[in-house]
C-alpha cells in the first residue's frame, strides 16, 4: 500500500508544484461557458420582419397591434410594413429581412365567419435559430388571438419580466454543468492520459517497473492520483462557474455535499474510461489525437449543450452509454433543479459502476513489463 | 585466465576465479518478432566486481540489461540475479537490484530529496532508514548541498549523480547502470567514474554497466564483455583483452604521400602483426615490439627517400581489441552516434 501512495504522492507533488494542469483544464470550459453562454444565451432580438396587410380589416389591425406589442416588449422582432407580398418574399430571400408575415385578403371576414382563417409566415430556414424563434413567437401570437383576451396578456407579461431580469444568464446556468464535466474530462485527458503516456515515453515507468511495486499498486496509484486531480478541477470550476452564472447552489451545504459525491463519481468514471483507452498506448501522439474526437463524441451528445430529447435515435444511443450524459444529468439536477439525492441516485450508480468496470477491464491489460 | 571467446565457455572459464557469482546469464536470447536482438549470450558476474558490457549502439546492451532487470521477458535461456531467476522470481530480483535506465528519469519538477524519498517508498524502506539512506547516498554522490533544490536546476552530470543515488537509496546488492555517462561532458564523466569507484570500494557493491566508451570500460571495469550484433565476442579483464590481440603496441604513421606499396613494406618490418589503413597515407601498425618496428620504419623511409609527416607509438587499446574481434572500429560507430551536432552557421564565430 505504501508503494501505491508513493505513486500518488509523486503525482500530487507535481500537480501542486506546477498549477498549469489545473489552469489548462479550466481554461477551455470557462471560455466556452462565457462565449457560448452569452452567444446562445440571449433570445433572438430585433429580427426584422416584413408585414404585408392585404386585408385592412379590424382583425388585421389586431394582428398588427400584437406584433407591435412584441416589438415593444419582448423585442424578438420589429415589423416593417410592406405594400406587396412578392417584394416581401424577395427581401426574405435576399436576407434584407428575416421573415415576412402575410395577412391575406378576406382575413377578417374569415375570422368572423370562423372559416379557418390563416396568417402566412415566410421564413429563411437557412437560419434555423432565428426562424424558429420567429415561428415560436408567431405561434404564441396566433394562440393568443385564438383565446380570450386576458390570459395571454398575463402570460406575455410574466415572460417579459423573466427576460428582463436575467438577460443572458439562463443559458449559462444550463451550460455550467457541461463546463464542470468538461473541465474534469480535460483534467483526466491531460493529467491522466497525456502525462501518463509522456511519462511512459520518457522512461519514468521503466523506473517504476524495476522496483518491487505490484501491478495493482501501480494501477491504483496512477488512477487515484488522476481521480484526485479531476475532483479538484471539478470543484474549482463549480465554484468559479457558479459565481459567474449567478447560481447559489454552492452556498447550500447539503447541495454541495451531493455535488462533491457526484464529482467523485464522475472523476472515477472518466478516469477508468481514460485508463482503459490508454493502457496499451505508447505513442505520445495518440492521446493528443484522441482529445478532440473524444471531446466531440462524448461531450456533445451528452445533453450538455442541447437537450437529449431533441436527438435522433442513434445519437441517443451514444448518449445512453456516455458517462458524460450521467454526469451532466446529475450536475443539472443539483445545480438547476435541486431535485434532492434521489434525482442523482441513478447517475451516481452508473458512474461508479462504469468507473469500476472500466478499471477492472484495464487492469489485466496493464503490462508489468516494458 | 585466458580470454573467453564466444560465449559458451565463458561460465566455465570464470569458474576458477575467486568470488561468488552475483549474476549468471546462460544462453540468453531476445527476439522482437523476427529480429533477434540478443543471440544467445552467456557470462557471469562475480560479487563485488564492476562488469562492463561494451559495444556500439544497437549491439543489444540495453536489451540485455532489461532482461536482467525484469523489464522485458526473456525469449530463451535464463538469467540468475543474486541467485534468483529473473523470469520465475522477478519480485525477489527487483528487491535485490538498483537500476539506472539509459534515459534520465528523475523528475524535474521534484526536489532532489523528493526524488529519492519517493523511490525509497517504492522499495518500502521505512521512515527512519529512509532518512539515513538518503543522507548517505547524497553524501556518496556529493549532492548534499542540493538536497532541497528542484531537479530541473541541476546540470546533466548532477542529475546523473542524483539518479545513481536514487538507484542506491534502498541499499541494493547489485547495481545496473545503462550508459551512465552518455551525454555527459568529459569533466562530469570523470566525476561519475570516481564516484562509482568509491561506491564499489565502500559498499562491496556488484555493478554491471553498459557503455560504448572504450575509456570508460578500460578505467572503470574489472572485466569487460564485448558485445556486437547481439553476440558476446570477447570477455576478460582489460589487460587480458589487450593481451589477446596480436601485438602489444600500435605504431601510427603518416607518410607525406599515399603509395600502394606501403602496407606490404610495413608488414615486412620486424614484429609487425597487422597493418590497418586509416586515411590516405595513414596506417596503424600492430606490433609486438614497438621500439624495434619504429626504428626500422624510420630507416626504411629514409632509404626510400620518403618523408614521414607524423609518427606515434601507443600501447594497444580496447579499440584495437574491438577491431580485432569485430573487424570494425568502435570509434566510427561513436562518431555516427553523436553526429547530431548542428554545424555553425556560416560567418558565425564558434
Ligand atoms: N522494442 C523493440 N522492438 C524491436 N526492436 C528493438 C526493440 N528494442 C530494441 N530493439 C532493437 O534491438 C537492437 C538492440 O537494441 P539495444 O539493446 O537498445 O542496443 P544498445 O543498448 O546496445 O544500443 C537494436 O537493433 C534495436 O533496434
Ligand atoms: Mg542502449
Amino acid at each position: 500500500m505504501n508503494r501505491m501512495w508513493a505513486i500518488v504522492e509523486r503525482e500530487m507533488r507535481k500537480f501542486f508544484r506546477s498549477p498549469m494542469l489545473m489552469i489548462m483544464s479550466m481554461m477551455l470550459p470557462l471560455v466556452q461557458l462565457i462565449i457560448l453562454g452569452n452567444a446562445f444565451g440571449g433570445k433572438i432580438r430585433n429580427a426584422r420582419v416584413a408585414i404585408v396587410d392585404k386585408d385592412h380589416g379590424p382583425q388585421a389591425v389586431k394582428v398588427l397591434e400584437a406584433c407591435d406589442a412584441i416589438a415593444a416588449n419582448i423585442r424578438t422582432f420589429v415589423t416593417i410594413p410592406y405594400a406587396d407580398e412578392d417584394t416581401a418574399k424577395e427581401d426574405v430571400r435576399q436576407g434584407k429581412v428575416d421573415a415576412a408575415i402575410i395577412i391575406p385578403e378576406q382575413y377578417s371576414r374569415r375570422v368572423y365567419a370562423g372559416n379557418t382563417p390563416s396568417l402566412g409566415l415566410v421564413v429563411d430556414n437557412t437560419d434555423q435559430f432565428t426562424s424558429s424563434a420567429i415561428e415560436g413567437e408567431m405561434q404564441s401570437l396566433v394562440n393568443a388571438l385564438n383565446q380570450p383576451v386576458i390570459q395571454p396578456r398575463l402570460v406575455n407579461n410574466i415572460a417579459l419580466k423573466v427576460v428582463e431580469l436575467y438577460p443572458y444568464i439562463q443559458y449559462m446556468k444550463f451550460l455550467l454543468s457541461g463546463s464542470i464535466a468538461l473541465a474534469m474530462y480535460i483534467s483526466v485527458m491531460i493529467g491522466g492520459g497525456m502525462l501518463y503516456i509522456d511519462d511512459k515515453a520518457r522512461g519514468v515507468h521503466e523506473g517504476y517497473l524495476v522496483t518491487p511495486i505490484t501491478k495493482l499498486e501501480l494501477v491504483m496509484g496512477l488512477n487515484i492520483a488522476g481521480a484526485i486531480k479531476a475532483v479538484l478541477s471539478g470543484i474549482s470550476l463549480t465554484v468559479i462557474g457558479s459565481l459567474m452564472a449567478g447560481l447559489g447552489t454552492i452556498f447550500h451545504p447539503w447541495a454541495m455535499l451531493q455535488m462533491i459525491i457526484l464529482i467523485v463519481g464522475i472523476s472515477i468514471a472518466f478516469n477508468g474510461m481514460m485508463f482503459l483507452m490508454m493502457v496499451r498506448v505508447d505513442d505520445p501522439l495518440v492521446p493528443r489525437a484522441m482529445f478532440g474526437v473524444l471531446n466531440t463524441l462524448l461531450f456533445f451528445p451528452s445533453g450538455a449543450i442541447y437537450p437529449i430529447a431533441a436527438f435522433p435515435a442513434w445519437l441517443r444511443g451514444i448518449a445512453f452509454v456516455d458517462p458524460f450524459t450521467y454526469a451532466i444529468h446529475g450536475l443539472q439536477s443539483i445545480l438547476l433543479k435541486d431535485g434532492g439525492f434521489t434525482a442523482i441516485r441513478n447517475d451516481l450508480l452508473f458512474l461508479f459502476i462504469f468507473g469500476t468496470g472500466t478499471l477492472l477491464l484495464a487492469t489485466p491489460l496493464f503490462k508489468r513489463t516494458l | 585466465m585466458s580470454v573467453a571467446t564466444p560465449a559458451t565457455n565463458a561460465i566455465n572459464g570464470n569458474g576458477n576465479a575467486a568470488g561468488r557469482q552475483a549474476i549468471a546469464v546462460e544462453n540468453i536470447v531476445k527476439r522482437y518478432g523476427d529480429f533477434e536482438a540478443v543471440k544467445g549470450v552467456s557470462f557471469e558476474v562475480r560479487e563485488g566486481e564492476i562488469f562492463g558490457l561494451l559495444g556500439p549502439n544497437g549491439a543489444g546492451k540495453s536489451t540485455l540489461i532489461r532482461m536482467m532487470t525484469t523489464l522485458i521477458p526473456v525469449t530463451a535461456g535464463r538469467a540468475l540475479v543474486a541467485g534468483h531467476d529473473v523470469t520465475k522470481d522477478s519480485d525477489e530480483v527487483r528487491r535485490m537490484i538498483g537500476v539506472i535506465p539509459q534515459a534520465m528519469t528523475s523528475d524535474p519538477d521534484l526536489t532532489v530529496e523528493e526524488n529519492l524519498s519517493i523511490y525509497a517508498k517504492l522499495y518500502s524502506v521505512g521512515r527512519a532508514e529512509r532518512e539515513k539512506n538518503i543522507q548517505e547516498v547524497l553524501e556518496a554522490v556529493d549532492l548534499l548541498k542540493w538536497r532541497t533544490a528542484q531537479t530541473k536546476t541541476l546540470s546533466g552530470g548532477m542529475r546523473r549523480r542524483l539518479e545513481i543515488a536514487r538507484g542506491l537509496v534502498h541499499n541494493p546488492q547489485i547495481f545496473f547502470l545503462d550508459e551512465p555517462t552518455t551525454g555527459l561532458d568529459p569533466v562530469s564523466r570523470i566525476a561519475v567514474w570516481e564516484m562509482l569507484n568509491n561506491l564499489k570500494k565502500r559498499r562491496n557493491l556488484t555493478m554491471l554497466l553498459t557503455t560504448h566508451y572504450m575509456e570508460e570500460a578500460d578505467r572503470l571495469c574489472d572485466r569487460i564483455a564485448i558485445v556486437d550484433h547481439g553476440k558476446l565476442v570477447a570477455l576478460g579483464t582489460p589487460v587480458e583483452l589487450k593481451r589477446s590481440v596480436p601485438g602489444s603496441n600500435v605504431v601510427e604513421v603518416q607518410f607525406n604521400r599515399e603509395d600502394d606499396n606501403w602496407p606490404q613494406r610495413l608488414r615486412a618490418l620486424q614484429g609487425v602483426t597487422d597493418v590497418q589503413s586509416q586515411s590516405a597515407g595513414v596506417y596503424r601498425v600492430l606490433t609486438s615490439n614497438g621500439s624495434r618496428t619504429t626504428t626500422q620504419l624510420v630507416e626504411m623511409a629514409a632509404s626510400l627517400g620518403e618523408k614521414l609527416t607524423s609518427l606515434s607509438v601507443q600501447n594497444t587499446t580496447l579499440d584495437d581489441v574491438f577491431v580485432h574481434y569485430t573487424g570494425r572500429q568502435l570509434r566510427d560507430e561513436q562518431v555516427k552516434a553523436v553526429n547530431f551536432v548542428m554545424p555553425p552557421r556560416p560567418g558565425v564565430q564558434p
